[in-house]
């Protein structure tokens, strides 16, 4: 079976890959582009952890073909920081220490910036809810949520 | 060096000890440039992939591989005739054919073959075309059905001699401990009660699947890269299972995304050797979600019988216990830790447990943060609680009576030194969630917990770079923080600041045997190793300073990160930094370190005592967490950040157990529910804030007191969620997880 | 497999019907994917509708709404005028999966998908929302709850795909409301759904009602008898409690991992008063 081939844009730069027709969009990030930093976690939308943005809109790479991308900007979480400028909310996670192992980070903060994008002033309710598709077993929660609250206000005082 | 250093604690004022830090994996971690399990590849990898058995319960007649074998792009199939069988060694012979099936299947996933291909697809298609015949036996997943005489045996002849003949041939192992005489103390109570307790398995639940990379040479030496809890005992598995010299398997342990004790063992690292000694490819593994659930290790279900007695004043006068937990399909079940920690906080003169230890075609069961303490702990403090307020006693109150203090010999032999029980009870009295006012169909539970903390095989080495920064190489992975603690306590002992160090974690070639990162013994005994390595390095420095002074080494003192002459007699010599003896070590004797090495006795033992209120919903039976508050002792935070992380993580860890998560078998003993759809771990919208007290009751044995605190937390949570429904719902519930239908039936049965 | 994107309906029918495989139609993909990884899916080609531009669409269609088979749950809850007339059908839409899930996941997909627990599925019949369908032969409108037949399987036919969902106009003082049970507050599927539409008059007595309930028998169900308690009554508690009475009576449901018959036979009723409270207030009635 021919490979398909797919012109798409990962956090602003200009991508070309090839995939298999069945080839999830978070296999072809992880083992095509070598951008490890979305996660599986469960490969059935259930975790959160390969989160990225399409056209600016959350969704589970796991659960779309990779030749579902061609045309689409996709946004990781190698592309939150700009350069050695962290994002406020990358910050507060360390701030907060609202990672223990790190696995669900990455998408943890790529949803909780989509949050923010849209709602920059979420309750704790708004933002527990938001989150909710996002699976962490370390931390109960508690730290991530004070940290997403904190960015938002910083976020919020900066703009 | 003048320096009055023990091991023991000493009271002193810590500057970098007790301060919230940054860690120094954080940027990796926010930024997606760490690296996990799954994250490393090598040139030339192959894909590896595991066959499972769709049977509970099978006798595996045959294996054809010749079709897969013949498929374009496999490379090898191996099954367990490719690997030698294990004498002399039941623990590691179980876990070779928990990795890969010998005669039996044992449970529904359990590893049958495996594939290494060059694609993913390849692969896939590789296992559908091995052909398994299996001869379908009758199973038995219940923990109280395995012990039923008539019930289908797993094994044959593997019960030890404390298993009375007769029993079923699943029941393995029997353990008793306690003293003083059960029948006369309950006979002095006012009311005695007897309960029995059902939990079911739950899953650590860690969100990064096993993961390794494994690549062998023709020479038989090897490399390994996994997500593990400890890479020196992944060698040393690993070795005894392939054959190999420990020498020649150097593995390096990846950034660990979560393990809470399910990383304490090995299900695919020997898999991908044998397939790489097979091919002389590298070859990755990854589990799948499914796979993690269906084939690693949850931890055991239980049924729990309690018999107390109290008096109407609130005393206990006797405690007893009989727990049998299931374990999966090996022996090995945590119900020695269940029947040791049941009657742990309390000061009894008469207490009793019992423990079965019983195999079932289940996965093999895997440590979970504090193995076998938390269902033990459910039914006791359950049965606590009913009493106290059947009596219309304080609950908080009668514990407080009861508690274990200094002296207390406890229900599992040993006499405590100073414990922390007492200090969290007080707390938990002192604290404003004590007194709020709860509503209408709102519950308020508490519930104390113990766990015992080990210490282990540690090495350390701290060594001083030219420059005067410092590098701390330790063997634990870091779970939780740990680098930062081991960074801070290297920091506070050679007094400077915590940016002038960094620490890793070494792979298995740069140190000595390291015991897991379990048993909470990371920040207790690495800590404990890294500042006896500071202080190696310190006596050096002081050496090389009193050479450079011209004067005795024992005239020389350490204080704020420099060497002094040490009183008038020393001499009037200006202090030497870390860095300026750094700089000229190499004209002093060349460079400088220290190193530790040890197997530490002194873990302080750790209690905790849990509140929260729920709201149940009269008509549907749903539950709803409002409000919780952790108090436990810590011995010394060193890190008060992640010390919260681990009470909080903890807590939210055993809600679930309490409320939603659980193994569901169906009648053909398939696991029905392999997936984080329907094994229901809390998200973030099911909870408040979980606040935390951190006590600080210096562990003895420790230089800064320090006491581990990773596995008290999951503890009390059980016990304290179902104290909390039950008084919401008017209605004692004694099984978990207390479900929606559950908690409904258990109202409509009113 | 093939991955085929049509960008016209008539060639994605025509390859739909072409196809000698098993082909699969690709809207957000949030089921269909995860049938792929878990094994019961292994289709020959699959036909992506998102590079239809008229399937990703929301337009006014007869004084009601046409929303396209590739519009995606996030899309509906952010077109306030959508929800403005039809808040229980996005409200429980909106509850299909993750924020993620949202971003993907459409309510033909959710409808195709032909689960008896589909969130969108019991607030599209409560609607009276109607499936259009696309063939080899034209066109077709057909009632939402006679697209599933089963668990798993629908009524159509080869080279027939949905390309919209039609919600009808309202009249005044109108509304509907969706609930569902689940153990966890998000991310689980429905233990039991019910979705309520009804109309009130300007004296608040509820003159037309549509019942449903997911989660309860092999395919949503249409409950007549549920609304028969409303219509004519000011949605009271005398109303409540016969609405409840016939919503547990009409469930037929099985134990499973997610629930129990006892509780689910329970629990419809609950959540028919609940809802059908929610939709009285949003029509205008009684809070």
């Amino acid at each position: 079976m021919s490979k398909i081939h797919v012109t798409t844009s990962v956090n602003g730069d200009p991508t070309e890959f090839l995939c298999e027709a069945d080839e999830t969009l978070l296999d072809a990030l992880r083992d095509r582009l070598g951008m490890t930093g979305a996660k599986e976690g469960c490969g059935t939308g259930d975790c959160g952890a390969c989160s990225i943005t399409v056209d600016g809109r959350l969704v589970c790479s796991c659960l779309m073909l990779g030749a579902e991308a061609e045309g689409h900007e996709i946004g990781t979480i190698e592309g939150m920081a700009d350069g050695d400028q962290l994002h406020p909310l990358q910050r507060k996670f360390i701030e907060h220490a609202a990672l223990q192992c790190g696995i669900c980070t990455p998408g943890l903060l790529v949803a909780a910036k989509s949050l923010l994008e849209r709602n920059p002033d979420p309750s704790e309710e708004e933002a527990r809810y938001w989150l909710a598709g996002n699976l962490c077993r370390c931390t109960g929660y508690d730290k991530i949520i004070r940290a997403v609250m904190d960015a938002a206000q910083e976020m919020r005082e900066a703009s | 060096m003048a320096l009055d250093d023990k091991q023991q604690y000493q009271a002193r004022e810590f500057k970098v000890v007790g301060t919230r830090v940054k860690r120094p994996d954080g940027i990796d971690k926010v930024t997606g440039k760490a690296r996990f399990g799954a994250d490393m590849s090598a040139p030339g990898m192959l894909v590896g992939r595991v066959l499972r058995s769709p049977h509970a319960h099978a006798r595996i007649v045959s294996i054809d591989t010749s079709a897969a074998e013949a498929l374009a792009g496999v490379h090898a199939v191996v099954t367990r005739a490719d690997f030698d069988e294990i004498t002399g060694d039941d623990a590691t012979a179980d876990i070779l054919d928990n990795c890969m099936a010998g005669d039996k299947a044992l449970y529904d996933g359990h590893a049958v073959a495996a594939v290494a291909a060059s694609s993913a697809a390849i692969a896939k298609q590789a296992l559908k075309l091995i052909k398994v015949d299996y001869e379908v036996l009758p199973h038995v997943t219940d923990v109280d059905a395995a012990m039923e005489t008539d019930a289908p045996a797993l094994h044959k002849g593997r019960a030890n001699e404390s298993v009375p003949a007769g029993m079923s041939a699943n029941v393995l192992s029997r353990y008793e401990f306690g003293h003083g005489d059960i029948e006369a103390g309950l006979a002095k109570a006012d009311r005695v009660l007897e309960r029995t307790f059902r939990t079911e398995a739950t899953h650590q639940g860690y969100i990064e699947p096993h993961a390794c990379l494994a690549s062998m040479g023709a020479d038989g030496q090897a490399d390994l890269w996994c997500c593990t809890q400890g890479h020196y005992m992944v060698r040393n598995v690993c070795a005894a299972i392939m054959g190999m010299e420990q020498g020649q398997l150097r593995v390096t342990a990846s950034e660990i995304g979560g393990g809470f004790g399910g990383k304490t063992t090995v299900f695919l690292e020997p898999v991908a050797l044998a397939l790489s000694r097979k091919t002389s490819r590298p070859v990755k593994m990854v589990m799948s979600r499914s796979e993690v659930l269906r084939a690693t290790g949850p931890t055991a279900s239980s049924s729990v019988d309690v018999r107390i007695g109290m008096t109407k004043d609130g005393r206990i006068t006797a405690g007893f216990a009989e727990l049998r937990y299931q374990g999966g399909a090996y022996p090995g079940s945590p119900v020695e830790f269940g029947a040791m920690s049941a009657f742990a906080p309390y000061d009894l003169e008469n207490v009793k447990t019992i423990g079965w230890d019983v195999v079932t075609n289940r996965p093999k069961q895997a440590a979970y943060r504090a193995p076998g303490a938390p269902m033990a702990a459910y039914a006791v403090e359950s049965a606590v609680d009913e009493l106290a307020k059947g009596f219309g006693l304080d609950p908080l109150a009668v514990r407080l009576k009861n508690a274990a203090r200094e002296g207390t010999r406890a229900s599992y032999g040993p006499t405590f030194p100073a414990i922390g029980l007492e200090a969290t009870l007080r707390a938990a009295k002192d604290h404003p969630h004590w007194t709020a006012p709860l509503g209408k169909n709102q519950g308020r539970g508490v519930a104390c917990g113990f766990w015992f903390n080990f210490g282990g095989d540690t090495c350390v080495s701290l060594n001083i770079t030219p420059d005067g920064t410092v590098t701390v190489s330790e063997g634990n992975p870091d779970i939780g923080g740990s680098r930062a603690s081991m960074s801070m306590m290297a920091a506070e002992e050679l007094g400077i600041p915590y940016e002038q160090v960094r620490t890793i974690v070494a792979d298995t070639g740069s140190l000595g045997q390291n015991e897991v990162t379990d048993g909470s013994r990371v920040t207790f005994a690495v800590g404990l190793a890294t500042i006896e390595a500071a202080r190696a390095a310190k006596r050096e420095m002081c050496k090389r300073a009193a050479m450079t002074w011209g004067i005795d080494e024992d005239a020389v003192k350490w204080e704020d990160g420099a060497a002094h002459p040490a009183g008038e007699n020393a001499g009037k010599h200006p202090p030497m930094t870390l860095k300026e003896i750094a700089a000229i070590a190499s004209n002093t004797g060349g460079p400088i370190a220290g190193h530790h090495e040890a197997n530490p006795e002194g873990a302080g033992v750790s209690f905790a005592t849990h509140m929260v209120d729920t709201e149940v919903d009269p008509d549907t039976g749903a539950v709803k967490i409002l409000r919780y508050t952790v108090f436990q002792d810590a011995g010394k935070a060193v890190h008060p950040d992640y010390v919260e992380g681990q009470f909080q993580g903890g807590a939210v860890q055993g809600i679930g157990w309490a409320l939603n998560e659980e193994y569901i078998y169906g009648d053909d003993g398939v696991l029905q529910n392999a997936g984080f759809l329907d094994y229901r771990i809390p998200v973030a919208s099911d909870l408040p804030m979980i606040d935390t007290v951190i006590l600080e009751i210096p562990n003895p044995g420790h230089p800064y007191g320090v006491r581990g605190v990773g596995e008290t937390s999951i503890v009390p949570p059980l016990a304290a969620v179902a104290n909390s429904v039950s008084e919401a719902a008017g209605v004692r519930l004694t099984q978990l997880p207390m479900s929606p239908p559950r908690v409904l039936r258990a109202l409509q049965a009113k | 497999m093939q991955y085929l994107a049509p960008t016209t309906v008539e060639e994605a029918v025509s390859a739909l019907a072409g196809h000698s495989g098993d082909c699969r139609v690709l809207a957000g993909g949030t089921d269909l994917l995860v049938r792929m990884r878990s094994d019961m899916a292994d289709p020959d080609a699959v036909i992506d509708l998102k590079r239809i531009d008229a399937l990703c669409q929301i337009t006014p269609e007869k004084g009601g709404w046409r929303i396209g088979a590739a519009v995606s749950g996030a899309e509906m809850g952010e077109h306030e005028a959508l929800v403005a007339d039809w808040p229980g059908v996005v409200e429980a839409t909106n509850l299909i999966g993750s924020t993620q899930v949202q971003g993907r996941c459409t309510m033909a997909g959710n409808l195709c998908n032909a689960s008896p627990a589909a969130d969108s599925v019991p607030a599209m019949v409560a609607a009276g929302a109607v499936a259009r369908i696309a063939g080899p032969n034209g066109s077709r409108d057909v009632p939402v709850e006679e697209i599933p037949t089963g668990p798993g399987k629908t009524s159509l036919k080869k080279g027939e795909l949905i390309e919209a969902i039609l919600l009808p106009e309202r009249p005044e003082r109108s509304a509907d409301a969706y609930l569902r049970f689940i153990p966890r507050t998000e991310m689980d599927i429905a233990v039991v759904g019910c979705a309520v539409s009804l109309t009130l008059d300007a004296e608040g007595t509820c003159t037309a009602a549509r019942v449903s309930l997911g989660a309860v028998a092999p395919t949503v169900l249409l409950v007549p008898e549920a609304a028969n308690a409303l219509i004519g009554t000011k949605i009271d508690d005398p109303a409540l409690e016969a609405l409840a009475a016939a919503c547990s009576a009409a469930a037929k449901p099985i134990d499973d991992k997610r629930g129990t018959v006892d509780f689910r036979v329970h629990v419809a009723g609950v959540l028919a008063r609940r809802a059908a409270v929610i939709a009285r207030k949003r029509a205008g009635g009684a809070a």
